[in-house]
């Protein structure tokens, strides 16, 4: 198959759909159907009879980014992005009448209106969220029509491997799962070795307790992942993926599980895809509930069926991973960047962004903020942009006091700090990390102190136990902390923490135990005052 | 030519352990399927007790030891059984900010456990889990399966209550 039967395919698809003038789109990613939107879907779905509403159809799709104004529908003509399309927010079974009017007549409804003018939709600009809330994630054809899978064909058939990770380089593109690794270069290390037998992983733990993109990519656009991690294993010659998934995450499971399905059965994913001569195979493997499954010798270490404990580097995976053999890990959005940048060449996608944080990131919002949910915005905008126009501020006002970003390993950025363009490299000068995007927004009542210790509990408690500094460390300076928020602390006890901060950062084997004190410097850099206030005043 | 190996006899007639069997001969009975193993016999009765891992163990050629190993190290899995619902109250960062701790602390008021620990009468096991996926809802709390989001202490008791009552 070469590009052109692709499109030949997507033409039949798209013509099986040609009466479609008008979609009914039902959100049903995991945070809309917990706020009910199954039945929504249900009563539109039965209300919509042919005859009565010629060219109209109600469909399912993935994650439209506002999803604490859930259940959201969207009516929109065929394939319209989302900021053309009407969309309606808190939708209950019992205002499907309506909608289903408002989609026959043309007549937008005043009641449930949710404007896309505002910020929230007008100032994203979405790469990887292209297809998210347009495309029915459980559809393949649905996907073939919107273009799917063109990048990958046109990549087995008319690229070489060397090709392929040259327009990764050029795209600038750096790993999206924390650590901001440039993609190509781990590409062409793990390409160049001679190994026979290589794997390709995609890291789909997503730990980041508040994080939730990858879970929507994956509940929202399925294939695109499934295409991205086709092209890298063709690129570096792997045979082999598999996706690690925390078990969690049941809906975005299902939907892989019917992506990988489906590819398979149309000769996607499996021996010679698309009648080339390229194999390559997927499967998922399920996490337990272990945050630090999601570093990557761990991540090995559980899809090898051990208990999932880090290992020193090197070996880097590239060398020696799965079972020894020669392993490319990335996540989930860096494997969902892929295609565009096949698609439009690595010098469009370089051209987007910062100097040297290219492209988009997608943000999770969360905590004290009006507009939660996902968001995708250019590598360089401002905080500030994001917080408060995208955001748009904080409920029942208060005041703004932190954002913290990057998790159990980043930090908090206070108000001072606001107009920073968000890149990798900024975000370090102030002692947090981009992390892998979630975003959670504290206002004046938060206790900054209590944050620190919410963290050293989470790392206390997701602590392997492998190496001492870690598994003690972190249980010390957990002591110490809940000391200081109960007033029970003194001076020497706070120089004690900033002490062990630095033993543990420095000895500790894995990311976790080495950025574990982080949260704890962030707050000491930027709330230091929030500390001594609650220490027992005595003499040092 | 390789051997089959002598699979182990299911260890009761209960027809879940067919299940679970069948989840490990999908996978060739390879040793990297253990935690599929361990997963679907979670699935089927609800826990893992020695009677099960010893089965995996065997099934899998494997030792008791790296079986217990893994059983203890991953959270989700449960070694004692667990109540006729379950509500999971999530102490992501999301819900933490927007009050999980009030939860948590409600439900002990009312029900007397605390996270980990199951009523008495066995009618509600009590847990936490490090986000559940639904922040936009925070905080979150998983139901028997079914997420809710946005409900504060009363509202929680309430629901559980009506569901305990069912
Ligand atoms: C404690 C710890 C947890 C991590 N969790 C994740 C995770 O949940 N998802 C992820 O993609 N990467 C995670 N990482 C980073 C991975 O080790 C790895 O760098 C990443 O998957 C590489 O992909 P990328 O280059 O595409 O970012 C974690 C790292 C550490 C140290
Ligand atoms: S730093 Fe912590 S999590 Fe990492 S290996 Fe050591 S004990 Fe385990
Ligand atoms: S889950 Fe529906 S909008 Fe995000
Ligand atoms: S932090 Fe609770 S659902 Fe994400």
């Amino acid at each position: 198959m070469n590009v052109d039967d692709l499109e030949e395919l997507a033409d039949k698809h798209r013509e099986e759909y040609a009466a479609v003038k008008t979609e009914i789109r039902v959100c049903t990613a995991a945070s809309c159907q917990s706020s009910g939107a199954l039945p929504v879907l249900e009563a539109l779905t039965t209300g919509c009879d042919a005859s009565d509403h010629a060219g109209c159809c109600v469909k399912q799709v993935g994650c439209m980014g506002l999803c604490s104004a859930g259940p959201l529908v969207a009516i929109a003509a065929k394939d319209a992005p989302l900021d053309q399309a009407q969309i309606y927010r808190d939708v209950a079974a019992t205002d499907a009448p309506e909608i289903l009017t408002s989609a026959k007549t043309g007549t937008p409804m005043e009641r449930l209106h949710c404007p896309t003018e505002m910020p929230f939709f007008a100032r994203q600009q979405r790469i990887v969220l292209e297809n998210s809330g347009i495309v029915d994630p459980n559809s393949f054809k649905g996907y073939v029509a919107l273009g799917g899978y063109h990048a990958m064909v046109h990549a087995l058939t008319e690229m070489t491997p060397a090709e392929v990770i040259a327009e990764v380089t050029t795209s600038g593109l750096r790993g999206r799962g924390g650590g901001g690794y440039p993609t190509g270069l781990k590409w062409s290390t793990v390409a160049k070795m001679p190994a026979t037998q290589k794997y390709v992983i995609c890291n789909a733990d997503e730990g980041d307790p508040g994080a939730f993109m990858d879970r929507a990519i994956l509940e929202s656009d399925p294939h695109r992942v499934l295409e991205g991690m086709a092209m890298a294993a063709y690129a570096i010659g792997a045979n082999k993926g598999f996706v690690y998934i925390r078990a969690e995450y049941p809906l975005a499971v299902e939907r892989l599980k019917t992506a990988i399905r489906k590819a398979k059965r149309a000769g996607f994913i499996g021996h010679h895809i698309c009648e080339t001569e390229f194999n390559f195979d997927i499967e998922i493997r399920l996490g337990a509930g272990a945050f630090v499954c999601g570093e990557e010798t761990a991540l090995m270490a559980s899809i090898e069926g051990g208990r999932g404990q880090p290992r020193p580097r090197p070996p880097y995976p590239a060398e020696s991973g799965l079972w020894g053999h020669p392993t490319l890990i990335n996540n989930v959005e860096t494997y969902a960047n892929i295609a565009p940048i096949v698609r439009e060449g690595g010098d469009w996608f370089a051209g987007i962004g910062t100097e040297r944080s290219k492209g988009t990131k997608v943000f999770a919002l969360a905590g004290a903020i009006c507009n939660t949910g996902l968001i995708e915005v250019p590598m360089g905008t401002p905080l500030r942009d994001i917080i408060e126009a995208i955001g748009g501020g904080i409920p029942g006002g208060k005041a703004f006091k932190a954002v913290q970003t990057g998790g159990p390993s980043g930090g908090c950025i206070p108000e001072a700090h606001l107009d920073i363009p968000v890149d990798y490299d900024s975000l370090k000068t102030l002692g947090t990390i981009m992390g892998s995007g979630g975003m959670i927004v504290m206002d004046e009542t938060s206790s900054m102190v209590e944050v620190a210790r919410f963290f050293m509990e989470f790392c206390m408690s997701e602590s392997c136990g492998k190496c001492i500094p870690c598994r003690a460390g972190t249980a010390q300076m957990h002591g110490l902390l809940d000391r200081i928020v109960k007033g029970e602390a003194g001076r020497q006890d706070l120089a004690l923490l900033e002490e062990l901060c630095e033993v543990v950062q420095a000895t500790s084997l894995c990311g976790l135990g080495q950025t574990a004190p982080n949260p704890v410097l962030s707050t000491l850099r930027y709330f230091r005052a929030e500390y001594e206030q609650r220490l027992l005043e005595q003499a040092a | 030519m390789t051997m089959q190996r002598a699979r182990p006899s299911l260890p009761s007639d209960d027809k879940r352990w067919k299940i679970v069997n069948a989840t490990m001969r999908r996978t060739g009975y390879a040793e990297h399927a253990l935690i599929e193993a361990l997963h679907s016999v979670q699935d089927a009765f609800g826990f893992l007790d020695e009677d099960a891992m010893i089965f995996v163990a065997d099934s899998l050629d494997l030792p008791l030891s790296k079986v217990f190993g893994v059983a203890t190290f991953y959270h989700l899995f449960m070694l004692k059984p667990q109540g006729r619902h379950s509500c999971v109250v999530c102490t992501g960062t999301a819900c933490y900010i927007q009050g999980a701790g009030a939860l948590i602390e409600g439900l002990e008021q009312r029900f007397g456990v605390n996270p980990g620990e199951t009523t008495e009468d066995g009618a509600l096991s009590v847990m936490t889990a490090r986000c559940v996926g639904a922040c936009g809802l925070a905080p979150a709390v998983v139901i028997d399966r079914q997420v809710s989001g946005k409900l504060d202490s009363n509202a929680l008791n309430a629901k559980l209550e009506q569901e305990i009552a069912q």
